[in-house]
């Protein structure tokens, strides 16, 4: 197989299974920070209980996110080294400001969040949670820096040329604040706030539905809801920023986007449908002259259509393209509609009376986890055939001193290991919800010795 | 070219980069070789001990490593991107194993079947060995440098680094881990484990003396152009010599019962190697063994002068912010394992 489409598939398939872990911990980073802050404010037992049950969650979240992340900061140098040449002056410095800002931040506090309870004060471990928090925060807001440089590349001039081409550092301020970094890095954050927050909703709905914990799961629930109805509303005004920064700065990229071929056209809008890349239409549900009128607040004004570019200039699989973005916003959509309907319901006293509400919502967990790998994907596909847009094809950032063999054998690796640990993920997460909150969390700890511990047992 | 303090700035990338690497043989030198001893602890409860022994810290210890590539990608691209594409394969096992570790430490205590249990005690305690061993293998192959074309690329096969040198220096990191774990270990425990573990720092510290002294013997036998730097120096001589010295002085402090002390004379130990390991390599990074032209140094392997800069400004800032919570997180969890219901 070719090694430009196996070094692709690797590079996709290690990215979006470290995209579970992610925004899981950053979104329940909030939620903790939320929870114990309200544990500090009310002296309220419930919500220390709800904050040590939830740690124990992050803790086996985090552990996989660290662990899937290591691949992907050695993967640039294994399989793209061409492009890490290319980019090391620029990329490598938001890679290092990641690793001593915002890695270090939350592994070093991990270990007093998760062991410190009878170690230090409340006040410190609540201090030890935030920085946590703020910690992946960090992480996010220097990996998308980074990968938002690549899609709209500033603050840098290129140097030597032939094989010793690459970009450096002018202007180390642009280079962070790069025309696209604000849009996307607010987007990705309110994104892994929805992960989080529907995290708690799915397993307290869970909780409700089977008649446990009833009075920490309504709390905890309120509390998500608050958060998700939040983010869920923010995201709209995200998202459309970043369609806007879209279509100024990767024009082929929003053309890709809606399958708009013909810059002569003013572009609709739609809901969902089907691009016939052969003969350039899109069949399906529209807004007629929706996307000029997003964009220009006008019905007359044509769009740039993929037409404007060369074909080896713009990205391929266009259909894809469309239908994962289509999804992504139509989840954005059904996100907004569901915490709107129990908003309202909460707003009746009706929350927690109907129980298909609660069925839903225990499932709603997948809806921003999709929603997030949907909106990648589509910043990922539509850059393409572009890995730093407009400066280094793809194709030419690959790794020369490795064969298409040792790509397949380190893809098969990797996908045994994932799926070994996807589904000890999944076995132990499930284990830990319905085991649910331990009896002796109710009421104050007693010394070690005289605890019936579980583990010793 | 910009200096501070009269030296520039790609030396002291140099510098930053090599602390960092160091720190993290370091720190988590200690959880690795702790690893590698685990399946020597026969009891449920002293495996539980050991693992918790390193439990709120052996992930703020990995970071070092996270640090170490993020600070060799942004200050030396080239030897960045030339190391990992060259050692492909064996990164690809060493990021496999590194996950199985992590994943290993974190699920064993999440079931009290006893299969689940010794499942996990021989996938952490084999993979964290593994480490060891990979993580030595790179750094036997660094020494005696590998075959780099002109535009840095590697033209070698995989085999060309599994050679008896590399296997050697990947011994002798997995022994002097062990050593270093054991002494970790032994200021954590109490009673039957750490009479046990005092016998296992013997053993593991002889371990390490023989497979540094073979290192060393085939470091002269095939690497003797390496030496040059310490015969034209001879006053350099003092740094193996202090080596040997804390490898007596740790077993001297373990003797005495000065556990804390012992420890960091076993950190020393990690310290000083690496230290005549950059030392060899100083101005180099990577030696291409079919032309010394090709060599990466690191005036031709390093991010512009800009990068460089702006990244000892982050340094600056970021290091004093890291080494300040590490130690508080280390000295809030300091003094024997105590364990609760938080617990691994």
């Amino acid at each position: 197989m070719d090694i430009e489409v196996l070094s692709r598939v690797q590079f996709a398939f290690t990215a979006s299974f470290h995209y579970i872990y992610p925004p899981l911990s950053i979104g329940l980073g909030v939620m903790l920070v939320v929870m114990e802050g309200m544990f500090l404010k009310t002296g309220n037992k419930t919500y220390e209980i709800m904050t040590r049950f939830w740690i124990k969650v992050f803790a086996l979240i985090f552990g996989i996110g660290v662990a899937t992340g290591i691949v992907m900061e050695f993967e640039f140098g294994t399989n793209w080294a061409t492009y890490s040449r290319y980019v090391g002056d620029i990329f490598g410095s938001a890679l290092a400001a990641e690793g001593i800002f915002a890695f270090a931040l939350e592994s070093g506090f991990l270990g007093l969040l998760l062991f410190g309870w009878n170690r230090v004060s409340p006040k410190v471990h609540f201090f030890s949670t935030v920085m946590v928090a703020l910690g992946s925060m960090f992480s996010a807001i220097w990996i998308v820096v980074a990968n938002s440089w690549q899609q709209t590349p500033s603050g840098f001039h290129i140097v030597g040329s032939g094989l010793k081409v690459r970009a450096e550092v002018t202007d180390f301020w642009a280079m962070v604040f790069n025309p696209s970094a604000v849009d996307r890095l607010s987007h990705v954050l309110v994104g892994a706030f929805l992960a989080g927050s529907f995290l708690v909703l799915s397993v307290h709905a869970y909780y409700l539905l089977k008649n446990r914990h009833i009075e920490i799961s309504k709390k905890a629930f309120k509390l998500a809801l608050l958060v998700a109805t939040i983010s869920g509303l923010l995201q709209l005004l995200t998202g459309h920023n970043s369609a806007d920064g879209v279509s100024k700065n990767q024009p082929a990229k929003l053309a890709a986007f809606e399958g708009h071929y013909d810059s002569l056209k003013v572009a609709d809008m739609y809901l969902f449908g089907y691009v016939n890349q052969e003969k350039k239409t899109v069949s399906g549900l529209k807004i007629p002259r929706g996307l000029t009128f997003l964009l220009y607040q006008n019905f007359t004004t044509p769009v740039k259509g993929l037409d404007a570019f060369p074909v080896n200039d713009r990205p391929k699989q266009i259909n894809a393209i469309f239908q994962v973005y289509h999804l992504m916003i139509a989840i954005g959509v059904a996100i907004i509609a569901l915490t709107l309907l129990a908003v309202f319901l909460w707003w009746r006293g009706k929350l927690f009376k109907y129980k298909w509400l609660m069925a839903i919502f225990s499932y709603s967990v997948l809806l921003p986890q999709l929603g997030n790998q949907m909106g990648w994907f589509s910043a990922e596909m539509g850059r393409q055939p572009w890995v730093v847009y407009g400066l280094l094809r793809t194709s030419n950032a690959l790794s020369k001193a490795v064969h298409a063999d040792q790509v397949l054998f380190s893809l098969i690796l990797f996908t045994l290991v994932y799926t070994l640990l996807f589904a000890l993920f999944i076995y132990l997460l499930n284990k830990k919800i319905k085991h649910g909150f331990d009896e002796h969390d109710e009421q104050p700890i007693p010394e070690f010795s005289k605890r019936n511990n579980p583990i010793l047992n | 070219m910009q200096t501070i303090l009269g030296i520039d700035y790609p030396t002291w990338w140099f510098l930053v980069v090599g602390a960092v690497f160091t720190g993290y043989a370091i720190l988590d030198g200690f959880d690795l070789g702790a690893g590698s001893l685990h399946l020597f602890f026969k009891k449920d409860e002293s495996r539980r001990i050991a693992l918790n022994a390193i439990g709120p810290v052996w992930d703020g210890n990995e970071v070092w490593l996270v640090i170490g590539g993020g600070a060799l990608f942004a200050g030396f691209p080239e030897v960045y991107a030339t190391i990992f594409s060259a050692f492909y394969i064996p990164f690809m096992l060493f990021l496999t194993v590194l996950i199985l570790r992590a994943i290993a430490i974190e699920f064993r205590s999440k079931e009290s079947m006893l299969w689940w249990r010794k499942t996990w005690d021989i996938i952490y305690s084999i993979s964290s060995t593994l480490i060891a061993l990979l993580l030595g293998i790179v750094l036997g192959n660094v020494m005696q440098g590998i075959p780099i074309n002109k535009d840095f690329e590697y033209v070698g096969g995989f085999f060309n680094l599994l050679n008896p040198y590399a296997l050697i220096t990947g011994v002798t990191v997995v022994a002097l881990f062990m050593m270093h774990g054991a002494t970790y270990l032994i200021m954590k425990t109490e009673n039957r484990l750490h009479a046990k573990l005092r016998v296992l720092a013997k053993n593991t510290s002889r371990f390490f003396v023989i497979s540094y002294v073979a290192l060393t013997m085939a470091t002269l036998i095939y690497l003797p152009q390496t030496t040059e730097k310490f015969r034209t120096h001879p006053y350099l001589f003092i740094i193996p010599l202090l080596t040997i010295l804390t490898i007596i002085n740790t077993r001297r402090l373990l003797e005495k019962g000065v556990f804390f002390k012992a420890f960091l004379s076993s950190a020393f130990t990690s310290a000083l190697l690496l230290i005549t390991v950059t030392i060899n390599l100083f101005p180099n990074i990577i030696l291409s063994t079919i032309n010394p032209a090709y060599n990466i140094t690191i005036y031709n392997g390093s991010s512009s002068q800009k990068s460089l800069g702006i990244m000892l400004t982050i340094a600056a800032i970021g290091v004093p912010l890291v080494a300040a919570y590490t130690t508080f997180v280390f000295w809030t969890f300091r003094g024997k394992v105590k364990m609760d219901e938080t617990s691994y």
